[in-house]
Protein backbone atom coordinates (compact mmCIF):
# COMPACT_ATOMS: atom_id res chain seq x y z
CA UNK A 1 0.00 0.00 0.00
CA UNK A 2 2.74 2.93 1.08
CA UNK A 3 5.05 1.41 -1.80
CA UNK A 4 2.18 2.04 -3.84
CA UNK A 5 1.79 5.15 -2.90
CA UNK A 6 4.97 5.96 -3.29
CA UNK A 7 5.03 5.18 -6.82
CA UNK A 8 2.44 7.15 -7.19
CA UNK A 9 4.16 9.95 -5.78
CA UNK A 10 6.94 9.64 -7.95
CA UNK A 11 4.46 9.45 -10.83
CA UNK A 12 3.22 12.40 -10.19
CA UNK A 13 6.78 14.20 -9.90
CA UNK A 14 7.98 12.92 -12.99
CA UNK A 15 4.73 14.39 -14.93
CA UNK A 16 5.01 17.62 -12.98
CA UNK A 17 8.62 17.93 -13.89
CA UNK A 18 7.99 17.35 -17.78
CA UNK A 19 4.95 20.06 -17.36
CA UNK A 20 6.93 22.74 -15.43
CA UNK A 21 9.89 22.47 -17.84
CA UNK A 22 7.34 23.10 -20.66
CA UNK A 23 4.71 25.23 -19.64
CA UNK A 24 6.72 26.96 -16.85
CA UNK A 25 6.12 26.54 -12.98
CA UNK A 26 3.73 29.64 -13.02
CA UNK A 27 1.66 28.46 -15.43
CA UNK A 28 1.31 24.80 -14.57
CA UNK A 29 -1.45 24.43 -12.50
CA UNK A 30 -2.52 21.03 -9.98
CA UNK A 31 -5.51 20.30 -12.17
CA UNK A 32 -3.01 20.77 -15.41
CA UNK A 33 -1.22 17.86 -13.76
CA UNK A 34 -4.11 15.60 -12.84
CA UNK A 35 -4.96 16.02 -16.12
CA UNK A 36 -1.97 14.69 -17.96
CA UNK A 37 -2.14 11.71 -15.57
CA UNK A 38 -5.98 11.20 -15.75
CA UNK A 39 -6.09 11.49 -12.22
CA UNK A 40 -9.05 13.62 -10.44
CA UNK A 41 -7.79 16.68 -9.07
CA UNK A 42 -9.40 15.88 -5.66
CA UNK A 43 -7.34 12.50 -5.57
CA UNK A 44 -3.92 14.77 -6.22
CA UNK A 45 -4.21 16.36 -3.58
CA UNK A 46 -4.35 13.13 -1.35
CA UNK A 47 -0.63 13.07 -2.86
CA UNK A 48 0.46 16.82 -2.60
CA UNK A 49 -1.75 19.47 -0.80
CA UNK A 50 -0.23 22.47 -2.35
CA UNK A 51 1.76 23.35 -5.75
CA UNK A 52 4.64 24.69 -3.47
CA UNK A 53 4.81 21.55 -1.26
CA UNK A 54 4.76 19.63 -4.61
CA UNK A 55 7.66 21.99 -5.43
CA UNK A 56 9.53 21.22 -2.93
CA UNK A 57 9.11 17.52 -2.50
CA UNK A 58 10.58 17.56 -6.65
CA UNK A 59 13.57 19.17 -5.90
CA UNK A 60 14.11 16.70 -2.87
CA UNK A 61 13.77 14.19 -6.00
CA UNK A 62 16.27 15.58 -8.17
CA UNK A 63 18.43 15.89 -5.49
CA UNK A 64 18.85 12.45 -4.08
CA UNK A 65 18.87 11.34 -7.53
CA UNK A 66 21.93 12.90 -8.08
CA UNK A 67 23.15 11.91 -4.77
CA UNK A 68 22.64 8.82 -6.24
CA UNK A 69 24.73 8.84 -8.56
CA UNK A 70 27.28 10.31 -7.08
CA UNK A 71 27.37 8.19 -4.13
CA UNK A 72 28.01 5.21 -6.60
CA UNK A 73 30.79 7.12 -8.29
CA UNK A 74 32.21 8.12 -4.81
CA UNK A 75 32.58 4.30 -3.37
CA UNK A 76 34.48 3.48 -6.74
CA UNK A 77 37.99 2.54 -6.20
CA UNK A 78 39.16 4.78 -8.66
CA UNK A 79 41.37 8.14 -8.47
CA UNK A 80 39.71 11.56 -7.76
CA UNK A 81 40.23 12.40 -11.21
CA UNK A 82 38.70 9.48 -12.70
CA UNK A 83 35.57 10.60 -10.16
CA UNK A 84 35.45 13.83 -11.68
CA UNK A 85 35.19 12.65 -14.86
CA UNK A 86 32.29 10.64 -14.15
CA UNK A 87 30.43 13.36 -12.35
CA UNK A 88 31.17 15.74 -14.79
CA UNK A 89 29.21 12.48 -17.47
CA UNK A 90 26.15 12.06 -15.24
CA UNK A 91 25.31 15.47 -15.09
CA UNK A 92 25.95 16.20 -18.92
CA UNK A 93 24.35 12.57 -19.35
CA UNK A 94 21.48 13.21 -17.51
CA UNK A 95 20.92 16.96 -18.73
CA UNK A 96 20.66 14.96 -22.45
CA UNK A 97 18.16 12.45 -21.24
CA UNK A 98 16.44 14.18 -18.54
CA UNK A 99 16.55 17.55 -19.07
CA UNK A 100 14.04 18.55 -17.15
CA UNK A 101 15.52 18.02 -14.20
CA UNK A 102 18.44 19.64 -14.61
CA UNK A 103 16.32 22.28 -16.08
CA UNK A 104 14.05 22.46 -12.86
CA UNK A 105 17.44 23.15 -10.63
CA UNK A 106 18.59 25.77 -12.40
CA UNK A 107 15.81 27.55 -13.82
CA UNK A 108 13.32 26.38 -10.76
CA UNK A 109 14.65 26.08 -7.98
CA UNK A 110 17.70 28.50 -8.13
CA UNK A 111 15.03 31.41 -9.31
CA UNK A 112 11.75 31.02 -7.43
CA UNK A 113 13.51 31.28 -4.03
CA UNK A 114 10.07 32.46 -2.82
CA UNK A 115 8.57 29.38 -2.72
CA UNK A 116 11.67 27.01 -1.15
CA UNK A 117 12.01 30.08 1.22
CA UNK A 118 9.91 28.31 4.06
CA UNK A 119 10.80 23.85 4.22
CA UNK A 120 13.81 24.35 2.00
CA UNK A 121 15.77 26.57 4.15
CA UNK A 122 20.09 26.54 3.52
CA UNK A 123 21.08 23.33 1.53
CA UNK A 124 18.03 20.91 3.16
CA UNK A 125 16.39 20.13 0.36
CA UNK A 126 19.29 19.36 -2.02
CA UNK A 127 21.11 17.78 1.24
CA UNK A 128 21.21 14.55 -0.29
CA UNK A 129 23.52 15.95 -3.59
CA UNK A 130 25.49 18.10 -1.43
CA UNK A 131 26.65 15.66 0.60
CA UNK A 132 28.01 13.78 -1.66
CA UNK A 133 29.86 16.01 -3.66
CA UNK A 134 31.45 17.15 -0.16
CA UNK A 135 32.60 13.61 0.40
CA UNK A 136 33.71 13.71 -3.30
CA UNK A 137 35.49 16.94 -1.73
CA UNK A 138 37.05 15.57 1.49
CA UNK A 139 38.35 12.67 0.41
CA UNK A 140 40.25 13.79 -2.71
CA UNK A 141 42.08 16.38 -0.19
CA UNK A 142 42.63 13.77 1.91
CA UNK A 143 44.34 11.61 -0.43
CA UNK A 144 45.99 14.80 -1.56
CA UNK A 145 44.60 15.02 -4.97
CA UNK A 146 42.66 18.05 -4.44
CA UNK A 147 43.84 21.31 -2.63
CA UNK A 148 42.47 22.30 0.51
CA UNK A 149 39.87 25.76 0.18
CA UNK A 150 36.84 27.00 1.47
CA UNK A 151 34.25 24.02 0.28
CA UNK A 152 32.30 27.16 -1.35
CA UNK A 153 34.89 28.30 -3.82
CA UNK A 154 35.33 25.08 -5.16
CA UNK A 155 31.82 23.62 -4.83
CA UNK A 156 30.88 27.22 -6.81
CA UNK A 157 33.41 26.18 -9.44
CA UNK A 158 32.52 22.97 -10.21
CA UNK A 159 28.24 23.73 -10.18
CA UNK A 160 28.40 26.91 -12.37
CA UNK A 161 30.93 25.59 -14.53
CA UNK A 162 28.57 22.84 -15.26
CA UNK A 163 25.43 24.60 -14.34
CA UNK A 164 26.60 27.03 -17.46
CA UNK A 165 27.73 24.53 -20.00
CA UNK A 166 23.96 23.46 -19.91
CA UNK A 167 22.56 26.64 -20.06
CA UNK A 168 23.94 27.39 -23.16
CA UNK A 169 23.13 24.18 -24.54
CA UNK A 170 19.44 25.26 -23.58
CA UNK A 171 20.04 28.46 -25.50
CA UNK A 172 20.71 26.34 -28.44
CA UNK A 173 24.51 28.47 -28.22
CA UNK A 174 26.61 25.05 -28.21
CA UNK A 175 28.00 23.87 -31.33
CA UNK A 176 28.37 20.62 -30.28
CA UNK A 177 26.26 17.71 -28.37
CA UNK A 178 27.15 18.26 -24.38
CA UNK A 179 28.78 14.87 -24.36
CA UNK A 180 31.33 15.84 -26.57
CA UNK A 181 32.09 18.53 -23.85
CA UNK A 182 32.57 16.14 -20.76
CA UNK A 183 36.92 15.44 -21.26
CA UNK A 184 37.64 19.25 -21.72
CA UNK A 185 35.35 20.63 -19.02
CA UNK A 186 36.19 17.50 -16.18
CA UNK A 187 39.80 17.71 -17.41
CA UNK A 188 39.45 21.94 -16.76
CA UNK A 189 37.65 21.27 -13.27
CA UNK A 190 39.97 19.30 -12.41
CA UNK A 191 42.98 21.17 -12.79
CA UNK A 192 41.84 23.94 -11.66
CA UNK A 193 41.09 21.59 -8.29
CA UNK A 194 43.86 19.83 -8.21
CA UNK A 195 46.81 20.43 -5.38
CA UNK B 1 39.76 -3.18 57.21
CA UNK B 2 43.62 -3.74 56.05
CA UNK B 3 45.28 -0.91 54.22
CA UNK B 4 46.09 -2.28 50.60
CA UNK B 5 49.66 -1.65 49.88
CA UNK B 6 50.36 0.01 46.93
CA UNK B 7 53.48 0.69 45.21
CA UNK B 8 53.42 3.70 42.96
CA UNK B 9 56.50 3.57 40.40
CA UNK B 10 57.94 6.49 38.12
CA UNK B 11 59.48 5.62 35.19
CA UNK B 12 59.95 8.03 32.04
CA UNK B 13 57.50 10.60 33.07
CA UNK B 14 56.86 14.21 33.76
CA UNK B 15 55.22 13.53 37.29
CA UNK B 16 52.04 15.41 36.06
CA UNK B 17 50.06 11.88 37.36
CA UNK B 18 51.87 12.11 40.67
CA UNK B 19 50.42 15.90 40.55
CA UNK B 20 47.28 14.98 39.47
CA UNK B 21 46.74 12.39 42.33
CA UNK B 22 47.43 14.79 44.59
CA UNK B 23 44.29 16.79 44.06
CA UNK B 24 42.25 13.93 44.85
CA UNK B 25 40.03 16.10 47.27
CA UNK B 26 39.26 12.54 49.99
CA UNK B 27 43.35 11.97 50.04
CA UNK B 28 43.01 11.25 54.04
CA UNK B 29 39.90 8.80 53.70
CA UNK B 30 42.10 7.13 50.71
CA UNK B 31 45.39 6.69 53.20
CA UNK B 32 42.98 4.95 55.69
CA UNK B 33 42.19 2.49 53.31
CA UNK B 34 45.72 2.45 51.18
CA UNK B 35 49.02 2.59 52.07
CA UNK B 36 51.99 3.59 49.89
CA UNK B 37 54.59 1.22 50.32
CA UNK B 38 56.83 4.06 48.00
CA UNK B 39 55.63 6.99 46.53
CA UNK B 40 57.81 9.52 45.31
CA UNK B 41 56.59 12.62 47.13
CA UNK B 42 54.14 11.13 49.77
CA UNK B 43 56.22 9.33 53.22
CA UNK B 44 56.22 5.97 52.64
CA UNK B 45 57.77 2.84 54.76
CA UNK B 46 60.65 2.18 52.19
CA UNK B 47 63.39 3.44 50.45
CA UNK B 48 63.40 3.49 46.70
CA UNK B 49 66.88 1.57 47.39
CA UNK B 50 64.66 -1.23 49.62
CA UNK B 51 62.13 -1.57 47.24
CA UNK B 52 64.51 -2.41 43.94
CA UNK B 53 66.79 -4.44 46.37
CA UNK B 54 64.15 -5.95 48.36
CA UNK B 55 60.81 -8.11 47.63
CA UNK B 56 57.98 -6.20 49.82
CA UNK B 57 54.32 -7.61 50.23
CA UNK B 58 52.56 -5.33 48.50
CA UNK B 59 49.24 -5.21 46.61
CA UNK B 60 48.81 -3.04 43.42
CA UNK B 61 51.61 -1.58 41.39
CA UNK B 62 51.04 1.47 40.03
CA UNK B 63 52.97 2.43 36.90
CA UNK B 64 53.88 5.60 35.83
CA UNK B 65 55.55 6.77 32.84
CA UNK B 66 56.72 5.37 29.44
CA UNK B 67 58.00 1.83 29.49
CA UNK B 68 61.42 1.51 27.41
CA UNK B 69 64.22 -1.46 27.60
CA UNK B 70 67.04 1.12 28.19
CA UNK B 71 65.77 3.64 30.48
CA UNK B 72 67.41 2.98 33.95
CA UNK B 73 65.89 3.75 37.35
CA UNK B 74 67.67 4.02 40.55
CA UNK B 75 70.65 2.14 38.71
CA UNK B 76 68.59 -0.61 37.74
CA UNK B 77 66.50 -1.48 34.19
CA UNK B 78 62.91 -0.17 35.05
CA UNK B 79 60.95 -2.97 33.18
CA UNK B 80 63.22 -5.35 35.93
CA UNK B 81 61.53 -3.63 38.51
CA UNK B 82 58.20 -3.95 37.28
CA UNK B 83 58.81 -7.64 36.62
CA UNK B 84 59.68 -8.22 40.16
CA UNK B 85 56.81 -6.44 41.46
CA UNK B 86 54.61 -8.19 38.93
CA UNK B 87 55.24 -11.46 40.34
CA UNK B 88 54.11 -10.02 43.95
CA UNK B 89 51.09 -7.98 43.39
CA UNK B 90 47.32 -8.94 42.63
CA UNK B 91 47.40 -6.09 39.92
CA UNK B 92 49.01 -4.06 37.86
CA UNK B 93 47.52 -0.42 36.81
CA UNK B 94 49.07 1.69 34.77
CA UNK B 95 48.57 5.59 35.56
CA UNK B 96 48.30 7.93 32.76
CA UNK B 97 48.62 7.92 29.16
CA UNK B 98 52.41 7.58 28.78
CA UNK B 99 52.06 4.21 31.45
CA UNK B 100 49.25 3.44 28.84
CA UNK B 101 50.14 4.01 25.29
CA UNK B 102 53.76 5.41 25.72
CA UNK B 103 52.79 9.08 25.20
CA UNK B 104 54.80 12.14 24.43
CA UNK B 105 57.95 10.15 25.08
CA UNK B 106 57.77 8.27 22.64
CA UNK B 107 59.49 11.24 21.06
CA UNK B 108 62.38 10.50 22.89
CA UNK B 109 65.71 9.57 21.90
CA UNK B 110 65.51 6.39 23.64
CA UNK B 111 64.53 2.93 21.91
CA UNK B 112 61.12 1.64 21.21
CA UNK B 113 59.39 3.53 24.13
CA UNK B 114 55.83 2.45 24.67
CA UNK B 115 53.13 1.91 27.25
CA UNK B 116 53.56 -1.70 29.24
CA UNK B 117 50.76 -3.48 26.69
CA UNK B 118 50.81 -0.54 23.90
CA UNK B 119 52.75 1.50 21.55
CA UNK B 120 49.78 3.78 20.17
CA UNK B 121 46.94 1.69 18.89
CA UNK B 122 49.67 -1.39 18.61
CA UNK B 123 49.22 -4.22 21.38
CA UNK B 124 53.63 -4.70 21.87
CA UNK B 125 53.08 -8.19 23.02
CA UNK B 126 56.74 -7.74 25.31
CA UNK B 127 54.82 -8.32 28.64
CA UNK B 128 51.90 -10.79 27.77
CA UNK B 129 52.31 -12.76 30.97
CA UNK B 130 51.20 -9.98 32.84
CA UNK B 131 48.37 -8.60 30.57
CA UNK B 132 45.74 -10.03 32.54
CA UNK B 133 46.59 -8.55 35.81
CA UNK B 134 46.69 -5.12 34.17
CA UNK B 135 43.98 -2.11 34.54
CA UNK B 136 44.93 1.22 32.08
CA UNK B 137 43.69 4.59 33.73
CA UNK B 138 44.64 6.51 30.42
CA UNK B 139 45.32 10.10 30.59
CA UNK B 140 47.31 12.96 30.57
CA UNK B 141 47.21 13.25 33.58
CA UNK B 142 45.25 10.78 34.45
CA UNK B 143 41.71 11.78 36.58
CA UNK B 144 42.31 11.61 40.61
CA UNK B 145 39.11 10.19 40.70
CA UNK B 146 38.85 7.85 37.92
CA UNK B 147 42.17 6.19 39.26
CA UNK B 148 40.90 5.96 42.84
CA UNK B 149 37.92 4.38 42.70
CA UNK B 150 39.84 1.99 40.35
CA UNK B 151 41.64 0.82 43.31
CA UNK B 152 38.44 1.28 45.80
CA UNK B 153 36.95 -1.80 43.02
CA UNK B 154 40.38 -3.79 42.82
CA UNK B 155 40.12 -3.63 46.61
CA UNK B 156 36.95 -4.62 47.07
CA UNK B 157 37.48 -7.42 44.26
CA UNK B 158 34.68 -5.92 41.87
CA UNK B 159 35.43 -6.88 38.37
CA UNK B 160 36.26 -4.65 36.37
CA UNK B 161 34.87 -5.25 32.72
CA UNK B 162 37.45 -3.38 30.46
CA UNK B 163 37.80 -2.32 27.08
CA UNK B 164 40.74 -3.36 24.40
CA UNK B 165 42.87 -1.33 25.59
CA UNK B 166 41.99 -2.87 29.25
CA UNK B 167 40.37 0.72 30.80
CA UNK B 168 37.28 0.05 32.82
CA UNK B 169 34.31 0.64 30.76
CA UNK B 170 32.85 2.20 33.82
CA UNK B 171 34.72 5.37 32.91
CA UNK B 172 36.00 4.90 29.31
CA UNK B 173 32.82 3.97 27.40
CA UNK B 174 31.97 7.40 27.45
CA UNK B 175 33.09 10.02 25.10
CA UNK B 176 34.35 13.32 26.08
CA UNK B 177 31.50 15.22 24.04
CA UNK B 178 29.05 12.90 26.45
CA UNK B 179 27.85 15.93 29.11
CA UNK B 180 29.84 18.57 27.61
CA UNK B 181 27.68 22.13 28.68
CA UNK B 182 28.70 22.59 24.79
CA UNK B 183 26.04 19.80 23.36
CA UNK B 184 23.59 22.66 22.53
CA UNK B 185 25.92 24.97 20.09
CA UNK B 186 27.06 21.05 18.48
CA UNK B 187 23.56 20.02 17.18
CA UNK B 188 23.05 23.29 16.19
CA UNK B 189 26.79 24.06 14.79
CA UNK B 190 27.02 26.98 16.58
CA UNK B 191 31.08 27.59 16.26
CA UNK B 192 31.63 31.34 16.96
CA UNK B 193 33.46 30.31 20.10
CA UNK B 194 36.02 32.33 21.92
CA UNK B 195 38.82 30.39 24.39
CA UNK B 196 37.73 30.44 27.85
CA UNK B 197 34.45 32.12 26.73
CA UNK B 198 30.76 30.08 27.29
CA UNK B 199 29.19 30.26 24.44
CA UNK B 200 29.83 28.23 20.67
CA UNK B 201 31.13 24.82 20.61
CA UNK B 202 34.80 24.02 19.80
CA UNK B 203 34.71 21.27 17.06
CA UNK B 204 34.89 22.81 13.92
CA UNK B 205 37.49 25.21 14.17
CA UNK B 206 39.11 24.79 17.79
CA UNK B 207 40.33 21.53 17.31
CA UNK B 208 38.02 19.73 20.36
CA UNK B 209 38.23 15.82 20.36
CA UNK B 210 35.67 15.41 22.50
CA UNK B 211 33.41 13.56 20.37
CA UNK B 212 35.94 10.86 19.58
CA UNK B 213 37.96 10.96 22.91
CA UNK B 214 36.99 8.28 25.39
CA UNK B 215 36.54 9.20 28.92
CA UNK B 216 34.43 10.61 31.85
CA UNK B 217 35.57 14.42 31.69
CA UNK B 218 32.14 15.40 31.78
CA UNK B 219 31.01 12.88 33.63
CA UNK B 220 33.11 12.98 36.72
CA UNK B 221 34.65 16.83 36.94
CA UNK B 222 38.21 17.54 37.43
CA UNK B 223 38.23 18.80 41.33
CA UNK B 224 34.56 18.31 41.53
CA UNK B 225 34.35 21.67 39.70
CA UNK B 226 34.91 22.01 36.13
CA UNK B 227 36.19 20.58 32.49
CA UNK B 228 38.21 21.37 30.12
CA UNK B 229 35.50 22.06 27.01
CA UNK B 230 33.23 23.30 30.16
CA UNK B 231 35.80 26.45 30.64
CA UNK B 232 35.93 27.02 27.61
CA UNK B 233 39.20 24.57 26.21
CA UNK B 234 38.93 22.22 23.46
CA UNK B 235 39.41 18.53 24.49
CA UNK B 236 43.08 17.67 23.50
CA UNK B 237 42.29 13.67 23.09
CA UNK B 238 44.72 13.15 26.54
CA UNK B 239 43.63 9.55 26.61
CA UNK B 240 43.66 8.05 23.49
CA UNK B 241 46.28 6.10 22.47
CA UNK B 242 47.94 8.71 19.76
CA UNK B 243 48.22 11.66 21.81
CA UNK B 244 49.76 13.82 21.77
CA UNK B 245 48.89 15.38 18.65
CA UNK B 246 50.26 18.44 16.73
CA UNK B 247 48.43 21.65 16.20
CA UNK B 248 45.61 20.63 19.02
CA UNK B 249 43.43 24.16 18.59
CA UNK B 250 42.99 23.37 15.22
CA UNK B 251 39.98 21.39 13.51
CA UNK B 252 42.31 19.36 10.46
CA UNK B 253 39.17 19.98 7.81
CA UNK B 254 39.61 19.20 4.06
CA UNK B 255 37.59 21.55 2.17
CA UNK B 256 36.21 22.71 5.35
CA UNK B 257 34.65 19.12 6.19
CA UNK B 258 36.16 17.83 9.95
CA UNK B 259 38.78 14.98 8.70
CA UNK B 260 37.79 13.41 12.03
CA UNK B 261 34.08 13.01 13.12
CA UNK B 262 32.03 11.65 16.08
CA UNK B 263 32.84 8.05 17.44
CA UNK B 264 31.32 5.80 15.19
CA UNK B 265 29.45 8.50 12.81
CA UNK B 266 29.43 8.17 9.19
CA UNK B 267 30.91 10.95 7.45
CA UNK B 268 27.88 11.09 4.94
CA UNK B 269 25.29 11.20 8.22
CA UNK B 270 27.55 13.66 9.97
CA UNK B 271 26.97 15.68 6.85
CA UNK B 272 23.47 15.14 6.20
CA UNK B 273 22.86 16.42 9.67
CA UNK B 274 25.10 19.31 9.48
CA UNK B 275 23.59 20.01 6.20
CA UNK B 276 20.30 20.56 8.15
CA UNK B 277 21.07 22.18 11.25
CA UNK B 278 23.56 24.80 9.21
CA UNK B 279 20.11 26.07 7.12
CA UNK B 280 18.53 27.26 10.41
CA UNK B 281 19.61 30.10 12.87
CA UNK B 282 19.16 29.59 16.64
CA UNK B 283 19.05 33.21 17.58
CA UNK B 284 19.29 31.97 21.64
CA UNK B 285 22.59 30.48 20.86
CA UNK B 286 23.97 33.13 18.97
CA UNK B 287 23.48 35.07 21.09
CA UNK B 288 25.69 35.93 24.67
CA UNK B 289 24.41 33.65 27.24
CA UNK B 290 24.07 36.78 29.67
CA UNK B 291 24.04 39.97 27.76
CA UNK B 292 23.73 42.79 30.65
S1 LIG C 1 33.14 21.66 22.89
FE1 LIG C 1 33.86 19.60 22.34
S2 LIG C 1 33.02 18.24 23.90
FE2 LIG C 1 31.90 20.17 24.04
S3 LIG C 1 30.11 19.91 22.72
FE3 LIG C 1 31.68 20.82 21.44
S4 LIG C 1 32.71 19.06 20.51
FE4 LIG C 1 31.55 18.28 22.24
S1 LIG D 1 39.00 16.99 28.38
FE1 LIG D 1 40.16 15.76 26.91
S2 LIG D 1 42.26 16.56 27.03
FE2 LIG D 1 41.17 17.29 28.85
S3 LIG D 1 41.61 15.77 30.41
FE3 LIG D 1 39.69 15.14 29.45
S4 LIG D 1 40.32 13.72 27.83
FE4 LIG D 1 42.14 14.84 28.45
Amino acid sequence: MNDKKEQKKEQIIVASLHLFATKGFYNTTIPDIALSLKMSVGNMYNYFKSKDLLAKEIIKFVSSYFGRKIKAINEENISTKEKTRKIVEVYFQTALLKPEMIDYFLRIYLSTREVFKEGCEGMICVNDFVTEIMIYFEEGVKCGDLRDQDFFSAFGLFMGYMGGMVFLKGENVLPKELDQYIDDVSSNIYKALSA
Amino acid sequence: MKKTRVLWLTLMSCNGNTHSFLNYPYIEQFLNDFEFIYHPIIDSDYTLEEIISQDIACDILLIEGSVADDFIKAGVPGIDIIKRYAKIVEKIVTVGTCATFGGIFRESNYKDVSGLHFQEERRTDKYNDLFEKTVSISGCPVHPEVLVSTLYAIKKGLSLKLDAYLRPKEYFSYTIHNGCTRNEYFEYKVDNHHFGELEGCMFYDHGCRGPFTHGSCNKILWNEVNSKTRAGLPCMGCTEPSFPKRNIFETKKNMGIPEFLPVGVSKRTYLTLAGITKAFTIDRLEKKLFDD
